[in-house]
């Protein structure tokens, strides 16, 4: 017989109290397991299915119907931002509210995974996690065309109605340079700091505390357990994860293959390989390997790995450009930023009373769009790698460290763009690039351009946006492999696969048939239905704390 | 010839392990030595259980009706993995240290073509363990 200390021998110590929800719903209940030949398979039903078709069935459409697929999510999305850019906007402020709310309040105290947990992973694997998986190529991509573009934009979207410092001719008007480049780097910082990050602290916080405290299975509709009760097991969950699925999905597979093409304007740009689709097919498979390997060594072996590699190499350009630009300068324009970005968010966020459209609808919406629609991927995978954190630890490490590096960025990047805009107004590769010609693509080169030791840096710049990619995408597959595995993480090895390669092939089908943009559009419409799944969200979230603190 | 053996079970699929699990026993009553289920899991809820905790109640529950079963003294031993549809190998193999077996006795498929892209963790095991390892053919 057992010895009652024998019994014991290597289990971790108890992880502590937790509110667990009693629920009849047993994980995996609706999978199908099977075995193929030598494939094994374990997955939702019907969600696997439902999701894999539709995705399929959207594709079909915007190949057959291109022009029709074009102008109606060309017409639906940015008719979606102008018309509900208030809700949006107030919507975002409620996150970010809520948020700084729970950190002082005594729910901050609650501890994701139960009273005794301790961290799965140290912090710098964290934080090198938390950018690389939605933040990171965003980062990339409009470090220096953001700021630039407010700084000079001679088409009347500047924010809050800022003064211009070029004249129609383009000469520099010195005594309204100051203003506009605060205010550029403020309306930047605006979208990269507190609000996105509350954005995917609202999901990755709700997707947490009922997976790893109420023991539900680590799927976006484990959140609404508070509000449907039992029936979220069924239509209703169902309908919750094949959204988020059919959003992360398109949401990648439309950015690798637009980021192909940027990726290709670069290497244009720097070595002169000529823009084709060969070029871009290439990058997009080399991109889906790299990814296929990462995931196949798993969490800890391949995307933990390769977001720490993308973080070293990304603070190693960052430090480049500091001190290439002038440290001295920089730090100015941190702390000019910072104090700007105190200053300027209240008027910013605001949804009422604007005369700036062209900003608030054009730019502000549509990254609020764009970050929800997001939000399930991002969160889910912020969720995954956070257990062990107390709500508070957890808040302040992904709102307030990550919106001040954000902000560190945007002011390096942007504030030397600006600078050698005002510097070399006639000669500026910048404001050639983002002004004169708007060729988006292109504006973290030609800002690197400007500096010492361009080829190499370039090339760093190029490496560091594809391996950006990867990392979205491998933790991106991982999200969708659980949640159609029905919030099992242990599904059979050939489901991330599968999962990994259909978003390369849908990147490369609508590369080569058409369809990127308009596709990428409904991706960015999904933004307002998830809007208000992410409110109720919040008070799902409030509720659960409530019953924790009080249960435990 | 031994004095510990280390018994991987996946609790979701027991019933597949019978085979192994009686080989395990015999073994275990011919050369009288404890014997260590080692059970591997991740930290979010699974279909067995809500929390670690809660699996490793399930898995020393498991080892105590083996050991009433088979009069032989057993136990439990919960390994932890991240991501276990990749890292069950090297939870294993760290399970081996920490219970500090000296036999490893694992059930495993019969093997298919798919074991040339990856191998099974039986063979896996096999290759790179320091104790010996028998794999039982289910």
């Amino acid at each position: 017989m057992a010895e009652s200390e024998d019994v014991n021998i290597g289990i971790p110590a108890p992880e502590g109290a937790s509110d667990i929800i009693d629920t009849e719903y047993e994980i995996g209940q609706d999978n199908i397991e099977k075995q193929f030949g030598p494939f094994g398979l374990d997955i939702h039903n019907p969600v696997f299915l439902i999701s894999g078709l539709s995705v399929v069935a959207f594709v079909v459409y915007a190949l057959l119907a291109p022009e029709q697929a074009a102008e109606f999510f060309g017409w639906l999305r940015p008719a979606l931002t102008s018309t509900f850019d208030g809700f949006f906007l107030m919507a975002a402020n409620i996150f970010v509210i809520f948020c700084l709310f729970l950190i002082v309040s005594p729910y901050g105290s609650v501890r994701l995974g139960g009273a005794d947990a301790t961290p799965d992973y140290g912090y710098a694997g964290w934080f090198a996690m938390l950018f690389a998986a939605g933040m990171g190529i965003g980062l990339m991509f409009f470090g220096v065309l953001e700021p630039a573009y407010y700084f000079g934009t001679p088409w009347g979207d500047e924010p809050l109605g800022a003064v211009r410092p070029f004249t129609e001719g383009g000469a520099l008007i010195p005594e309204n340079v100051e203003a506009a480049k605060r205010m550029a780097l403020a309306a930047t910082s605006y979208h990269w700091a507190l609000h996105p990050w509350a954005i995917y602290a609202v999901v990755a916080l709700s997707l947490a505390l009922f997976s790893y405290n109420k023991g539900l299975p680590l799927s976006i509709r484990s959140a609404f357990y508070p509000i449907l009760g039992e029936r979220v097991w069924g239509w209703w969950g169902h309908i919750v994860d094949i959204v988020a699925v059919f959003a992360t999905l398109f949401g990648l597979a439309t950015s690798l293959g637009l980021g192909a093409q940027q990726a290709n304007a670069g290497l244009e740009f720097v070595y002169g390989i000529p823009t084709s689709v060969t070029v871009q097919v290439i990058l997009i498979i080399g991109i889906t390997m790299l990814a296929l390997i990462s995931v196949v060594r798993g969490l800890d072996g391949g995307v933990k790995i390769l977001s720490e590699i993308n973080m070293v190499v990304a603070i190693a350009l960052l430090l480049f450009v500091i001190f290439a630009a002038g440290a001295v300068g920089i730090f100015t324009d941190f702390g000019n930023t910072l104090v700007a970005y105190a200053q300027e968010i209240v008027p910013l966020s605001n949804p009422f009373g604007r005369v700036d459209d062209g900003y608030r609808e054009g730019w502000t919406a549509f990254y609020w769009a764009w970050w929800i629609s997001w939000s399930p991927f991002v969160g889910m995978f912020i969720a995954r790698v956070s257990r062990g954190r107390t709500v508070r630890e957890f808040l302040v490490c992904v709102l307030i460290i990550p919106s001040l590096v954000c902000i560190f960025w945007m002011a390096v990047f942007g504030g030397t763009a600006i600078n050698d805009m005002i510097a070399n107004v006639d000669v500026s590769a910048v404001k050639a690039n983002v002004i004169d010609a708007y060729k988006p693509e292109l504006s973290l080169f030609a800002m690197l351009a400007s500096l010492p030791l361009a080829s190499i840096t370039s090339t760093i710049g190029i490496v560091l946006v594809i391996v950006f990619f990867v990392t979205s995408s491998d933790s991106g597959s991982l999200v969708i492999d659980t949640i159609t595995a029905g919030g099992k993480v242990d599904a059979p090895i050939p489901q991330r696969v599968f999962w990994c390669t259909f978003e390369g092939l849908v990147a490369i089908v609508l590369l080569l048939g058409g369809g990127l943009v308009s596709l990428q559009a409904m991706v960015i419409s999904t933004g307002l239905p998830f809007t208000v799944v992410l409110l109720v969200m919040c008070w799902c979230i409030f509720k659960g704390l409530m019953q924790e603190h009080k249960h435990v | 010839m031994f004095k510990r053996i280390m018994a991987p079970v996946d609790l979701a699929h027991v019933e597949g392990l019978r085979p192994a699990l009686d080989c395990t026993a015999d073994l275990a009553k011919h050369y009288s030595v404890p014997v260590v289920y080692v059970g591997v899991t991740s930290t979010a809820p699974s279909e067995l259980a809500h929390n670690p905790e809660e699996f490793g109640q399930k898995l020393s529950a498991f080892a105590a009706a083996e050991a009433a079963k088979h009069a032989i003294e057993t136990s439990g031993h919960t390994a932890i993995a991240h991501d276990p549809t990749i890292e069950i190998d090297q939870a294993l193999m760290r399970a081996i240290d920490d219970t500090d077996a000296d036999l490893v006795v694992m059930a495993s498929h019969v093997p298919n073509v798919m074991d040339h892209i990856w191998p099974s963790n039986g063979g896996k095991l096999a290759e790179y363990a320091k104790c010996s390892v028998m794999v039982v053919r289910a």
